[in-house]
């Protein structure tokens, strides 16, 4: 094992791709350090797979350069960079046994036999498929073959893992198990993963980091807490979870006097931010965030358009007038409000954040 | 296996027993019996009678037939005959499946020109492709004239009425029959078999040698199929680029029915030759179905 350098595992800097007209990433930079659980999260299309491949070695950045432990992965050919894949589709060999297609990436490294037999056995151990070797894959299940794919990633012991979407193509009961034991493998093994999804819960219950992408660029990178109590745009916000997002004006500030939102035609609410008077702002309220309260004493008052009773806690649709969607608050009780009800709600201004709200989409040449 | 009928209990009429599929069937089951059957059963009972005089069959049964295939004589066109087609076979493999793994890997609009170019020859006259082919064989022929004018020889070579000749001409006919089912076969393989063999570790070489050829093995039998049975039974080519010297059994038995006047040992020849291509269709499906589903399963015995 190395020692734990201060220098990040693996560092992307600057990198830059397009497929001919549509850029894919622009100037993303980020690094992860050894042993770290690293999600990259967006919405399909925003450049994660594209920066995925360019660490595996299968698209070439325009510009930029990839360093892994400092040596520069990008003048490396594919099947010389020391990371390995678990590809969306598994991709595993149907010709070849589970036990052939484990052993394949020792085999082309010139591993012994005795060795590759040692290892096989362990790896498929670990995974639980020991009594599949002679399976062919198309005689497994989807649960099973992605366990495959999982031991034929990891026999190499890679410094870094890169998992593609790795349970989008599992049911979700299998999901949440393989979510755990992922998970697991990872703290035992002590490797280094680097897992793409388009599913925030996946990323946000497994990584230890995300990074949120967006049109080719990194709008945040931070930890799951992080992501989802002090979101830094308002794409995050909306994409982490659940959220009341209230579009106004700031109002205070730095400039001086107390800071809030001032939402048009609803109400001002006070909230710490640190933009000018005037500019377009989002004020984000997490739906735990927001308190029902006796309507009169209210900053701001609504009917009650539905309740969702989820066991532990329910969550309550307000329509508030003047704005487009209701506001959805938590609550921990079962019947704290009932349809049609007239209620008050009280956000709590500390926990309350506030992003700025580009007027128009951000101009694609501006960088991230 | 059993599909659900949509209200269980109730079984549409007729269903049970596909009597509703038979209007469907029937163009087809005519087709196949007129074309196939037919034909397929006159010339097996051919072979079991004695020739009349002037052509056509006297129905007295023999199996003289087939005691004459034993005639060193005609076991030697036989022999040729597989001899040249798998020269042919093996030839169209070597020229067919690079073309075929290059056709994949161009940018798609340049893959259908590269196929259109592939089939080209194939959709103009054989007769005028195989005069083609005389014109540039001969003696006083472009290839001659050409290499005579370079100095390379001073004689002219002696290509056309050889057995090459006969070769070349059977590869030209048939080379699209193997580098389209090793095109169908390559580009239907999932491109990131590939990218996970690479990730693996494996340089390029090793990639085709582990992946992408055992995989296109089925595409590889049909083709060498498409080309060894044609290319066994043709018989214009040799005739034509032969010089009639080199007799194939495609010759053999057309000059029965249509020379020596003696169908039933014509049919037998054909018989013969219609079994062997049938067994060897036989051994190529069980070959591609197990490289594809591999060897029957094996019971792992395993304790604890």
């Amino acid at each position: 094992m190395t020692t734990t350098s201060p220098t990040p595992l693996l560092d992307i800097r600057g990198v830059q791709h397009s497929y001919g007209e549509v850029v894919a990433l622009r100037d993303v930079s980020l690094s992860i350090a050894d042993r770290e659980f690293f999600a990259l999260l967006g919405p399909s299309g925003c450049g994660k797979t594209t920066l995925l491949r360019s660490i595996a070695g299968f698209e070439t950045p325009r510009q930029g350069t990839i360093l892994l432990d400092g040596q520069d992965l990008t003048a490396l050919p594919a099947h010389r960079r020391p990371v390995n894949m678990m590809f969306q589709s598994y991709a595993l060999f149907p010709h070849m046994s589970v036990e052939k297609n484990v052993a394949y990436g020792l085999e082309a490294e010139g591993v012994g036999k005795a060795e590759i037999r040692r290892r096989v056995g362990e790896t498929l151990e670990i995974v639980g498929l020991a009594a599949f070797a002679q399976r062919r894959p198309a005689k497994l299940s989807g649960g099973q073959r992605q366990r495959v794919a999982l031991a034929r990633a990891i026999i190499k012991r890679p410094r870094v893992l890169l998992l593609d979407e790795p349970l989008s193509a599992l049911d979700r009961k299998v999901r949440a198990e393989m979510q755990l034991e992922l998970k697991r493998m990872q703290h035992e093994a002590g490797m280094t993963f680097v897992v793409v999804t388009h599913d925030q819960e996946e990323a946000m219950s497994m990584a230890d980091r995300v990074a949120v992408l967006n049109r080719g660029g990194i709008e945040q990178l931070d930890t799951p807490v992080g992501l989802y109590s002090r979101p830094a745009t308002r794409f995050v916000a909306s994409f982490i979870g659940s959220a009341n997002l209230l579009d106004g004006s700031a109002t205070g500030g730095p400039a001086g006097g107390a800071s809030s939102v001032d939402v048009p035609g609803v109400a001002v609410f006070p909230a710490t931010h640190s933009f000018a008077e005037r500019e377009s702002v989002t004020l984000v309220a997490r739906p735990e965030d927001v308190h029902i309260v006796a309507p009169d004493a209210a900053p701001l008052q609504g009917v009650v358009v539905d309740t969702f009773f989820l066991g532990g806690s329910s969550t309550v649709s307000v329509e508030v007038a003047g704005l487009a969607k209701p506001i959805s608050c938590t609550v921990h009780a079962a019947n704290v409000a009932t349809r049609g009800e007239r209620v008050g709600l009280r956000f709590d201004a500390a926990r309350v954040v506030v992003v700025a709200n580009p007027v128009e989409a951000p101009a694609p040449a501006a960088a991230a | 296996m059993a599909t659900q009928s949509p209200t269980p209990g109730v079984v549409p009429r007729g269903a049970r027993r596909g009597w509703a599929a038979l209007p469907f069937l029937t163009p087809g089951t005519l087709v196949l019996a007129l074309f196939v059957a037919v034909p397929l059963l006159l010339v097996t009972s051919y072979a079991f009678f004695e020739r009349g005089r002037f052509g056509g069959v006297v129905y007295t049964f023999t199996l003289d037939n087939f005691v004459r295939l034993a005639d060193p004589l005609y076991l030697n066109v036989i022999a040729t005959s597989i001899g040249t087609a798998l020269i042919v076979t093996v030839l169209a493999v070597a020229l067919g499946y690079p073309t075929a793994l290059v056709i994949v890997r161009l940018p798609p609009k340049w893959r259908t020109i590269a196929l259109i170019a592939v089939l080209l020859p194939f959709w103009t006259n054989f007769l005028i492709r195989t005069y083609a082919w005389i014109l540039l064989l001969n003696n006083a022929g472009w290839i001659n004239q050409g290499l005579q004018a370079v100095g390379i020889i001073d004689e002219p070579l002696k290509m056309l009425y050889t057995q090459p000749a006969v070769i070349i001409g059977l590869l030209y006919m048939y080379l699209p029959l193997m580098v389209l089912p090793l095109y169908s076969s390559l580009s239907s393989q999932d491109a990131q078999l590939t990218e996970a063999a690479t990730n693996l570790g494996s340089n390029p070489f090793r990639v085709f040698r582990t992946i992408t050829l055992p995989l296109s093995v089925p595409g590889l039998l049909t083709g060498c199929v498409f080309v060894f049975v044609p290319a066994m039974s043709n018989f214009v080519i040799p005739e034509l680029l032969g010089g009639g010297k080199t007799v194939l059994i495609g010759n053999l038995i057309r000059d029965q029915f249509l020379k020596a006047r003696d169908w039933p040992f014509g049919a037998a020849l054909a018989l013969v030759l219609t079994i062997l291509l049938i067994a060897l269709i036989f051994a190529q499906q069980s070959a591609s179905r197990r490289v594809i589903e591999g060897p029957r399963e094996r019971k792992v015995k395993r304790d604890a």
